[in-house]
């Protein structure tokens, strides 16, 4: 059963400069005997500090957070792209992150070949990519166009093929950093019931988001991260006021909203 | 938290058995690099043929001259030596930049880190494949054959694979973190080109202790073993058991680095 822990997970980040990723200033800095303090002369950033997390099936998590409080980071650290510095880390399930829509695509190859491109990078396996390639190629609705450059699609048609290709897969784990933008209006109906099956299909979402409406629509249990630590961690209608009526949010919320 | 050395071999283990799982990633990727060649240019990665054809007439005339070699034995010589030399060294510079390169991926996907290392292995071994075509008109020309020691050609390429795939592993972490690290293995692969036998014959060589030196270049028996099947000729054992001893002490040692390291990659991106 796909299932996620943290226990008391320190991620922490060398910073590095042009001198400290070079190899021969270490050496010399070693020779020349350099202060121990300024010897790793790197800095280290904190990217998150001390947090623990239980994650079970059937979960939707929420995250909020102002940018640099560490939403990246543990959204990495949960899809096993980040190890815990201090802590550990147990993710348990396929895990997908739908982030990145064009990684992989070539924008020199064809609409076809990105698919199996794309289906590639999202981990399908040589069987999965036959099988759903055609189901893809159709959703996307371009026709003629997939025998044509990538490069030669307007930007609607880009994100239309790239959304196909990325959503033509079951998760359990499935990590979003806000909801996906799903290209022109024709499209748009039919690639929002198709994300929307996807996320109520899969076991677990973890949804980073500044969006209230898409928080409360999505997500029962919302986090709020702030310095790399959890501020608060509870059901999302709570958090999601103490979040968005904090006193700096009014100026920072968006004339109109969502 | 570097996991211990047992740890290590496992992480790293596990790490290159995944890759295996999922081969057809590297090889669809692989193929695509090559492939980009040909969209905008109908003979594609050809080009890099013609660049290593003309290379290899200049050299074989410049050189063949200069040591007084006849050309019926220099030109296929250097023409197999170029070629398969070729293929180690870019394998190994651009090995030094696969984690680099893939950055974007590794931030995003969770993936084996040695697939990146299979798709620059995958994408030269076709790049390989569209230069080795010079050898057999180089052979036609000079009216040579190489007869059925070519076979041997297999196994002793298998073996170069092996041990460009555990220095190209090693080079990709240390390169990742320092980033000169990537100019520094380039200048040597260059220094490399002059010291090993490829532009000039062995037998060359003043007879002396020259020539017990050369014996201590590794690169000199990995080259020899495609080289000398390629031209007809039966590589020394001393040739096969270099390779081998080279591949397993070299795969030791990746393996326990790797497995230290691997987790630290994806922060020095």
């Amino acid at each position: 059963m796909p299932r996620i822990q943290l226990d008391h997970v320190t991620v922490e980040f060398p910073v590095f400069n042009a001198a400290t990723r070079s190899l021969k200033n270490r050496i010399l800095n070693t020779v020349v005997g350099a202060s121990i303090g300024k010897r790793d002369g790197h800095v280290v950033v904190r990217g998150l500090d001390d947090v623990s997390l239980t994650i079970s099936d059937g979960d939707r998590i929420g995250l909020v957070g102002h940018n640099g409080a560490g939403k990246t980071t543990l959204l990495r650290l949960l899809s096993g792209i980040y190890t815990p510095t201090v802590g550990s880390a147990t993710i348990d399930g396929e895990c997908v992150s739908l982030i990145n829509t064009t990684l992989g695509i070539d924008p020199e190859a064809t609409g076809r070949e990105n698919i199996r491109l794309r289906a590639a990078m999202m981990g399908m396996t040589r069987a999965e990519i036959r099988e759903r390639s055609e189901e893809i190629a159709e959703f996307s609705g371009l026709g003629e166009f997939l025998d044509m450059p990538f490069r030669t699609y307007s930007t609607g048609m880009q994100l239309r093929l790239a959304f196909a290709a990325s959503t033509s897969i079951s998760p359990e784990i499935l990590i979003m950093d806000e909801w996906l933008s799903t290209g022109d209006e024709d499209f748009m109906e039919k690639a929002n019931t198709r994300l929307r099956d996807i996320v109520s299909a899969t076991n677990i979402l973890v949804l980073a988001s500044h969006s209230r409406s898409l928080l409360l629509e999505n997500c029962q249990r919302v986090i709020w991260l702030e310095h790399g630590k959890f501020r608060m961690d509870g059901p999302a209608r709570e958090v999601a006021d103490a979040y968005f009526h904090r006193p700096e949010a009014a100026s920072l919320r968006p004339i109109g909203g969502r | 938290m570097s996991p211990s050395s047992a740890g290590a071999l496992k992480e790293a283990f596990d790490d290159i058995r995944e890759a295996f799982a999922r081969i057809h990633i590297a090889t669809i990727f692989g193929w695509q690099d090559v492939a980009q060649r040909y969209r905008r240019s109908r003979i594609g990665a050809f080009w890099l043929t013609i660049n290593m054809g003309v290379m290899i007439g200049a050299l074989g005339v410049i050189f063949g001259t200069l040591f007084r070699t006849p050309l019926t034995d220099f030109l296929p010589f250097i023409c197999a030596g170029v070629i398969i030399w070729g293929f180690l060294s870019t394998c190994i510079n651009e090995g030094c930049a696969s984690f680099i390169e893939a950055g974007g991926v590794i931030l995003q996907v969770r993936m084996p880190l040695f697939i990146h290392i299979m798709r620059v292995l995958w994408r030269n071994t076709i790049i390989l494949g569209h230069n080795l075509i010079i050898l057999p008109v180089v052979l036609l020309a000079v009216g040579k054959y190489p007869g059925m020691a070519v076979f041997l050609v297999l196994p002793g390429f298998l073996l170069v694979v092996f041990n460009v795939g555990w220095i190209m592993l090693v080079l990709a972490v240390v390169c990742t973190r320092f980033r000169d690290m990537t100019q520094v293995a380039q200048n040597f692969m260059q220094v490399l080109f002059y010291a090993t036998p490829i532009v000039w014959m062995p037998s060359s060589l003043p007879q002396s202790s020259v020539s017990s030196v050369l014996e201590l270049n590794p690169f000199y028996h990995l080259i020899s073993l495609v080289r000398d099947p390629l031209l007809g000729q039966v590589p020394e054992t001393m040739d096969w058991m270099i390779g081998v001893v080279l591949a397993i002490v070299g795969w030791a040692f990746a393996l326990v680095f790797f497995g230290r390291y691997r987790r630290r990659v994806p922060y020095w991106l």
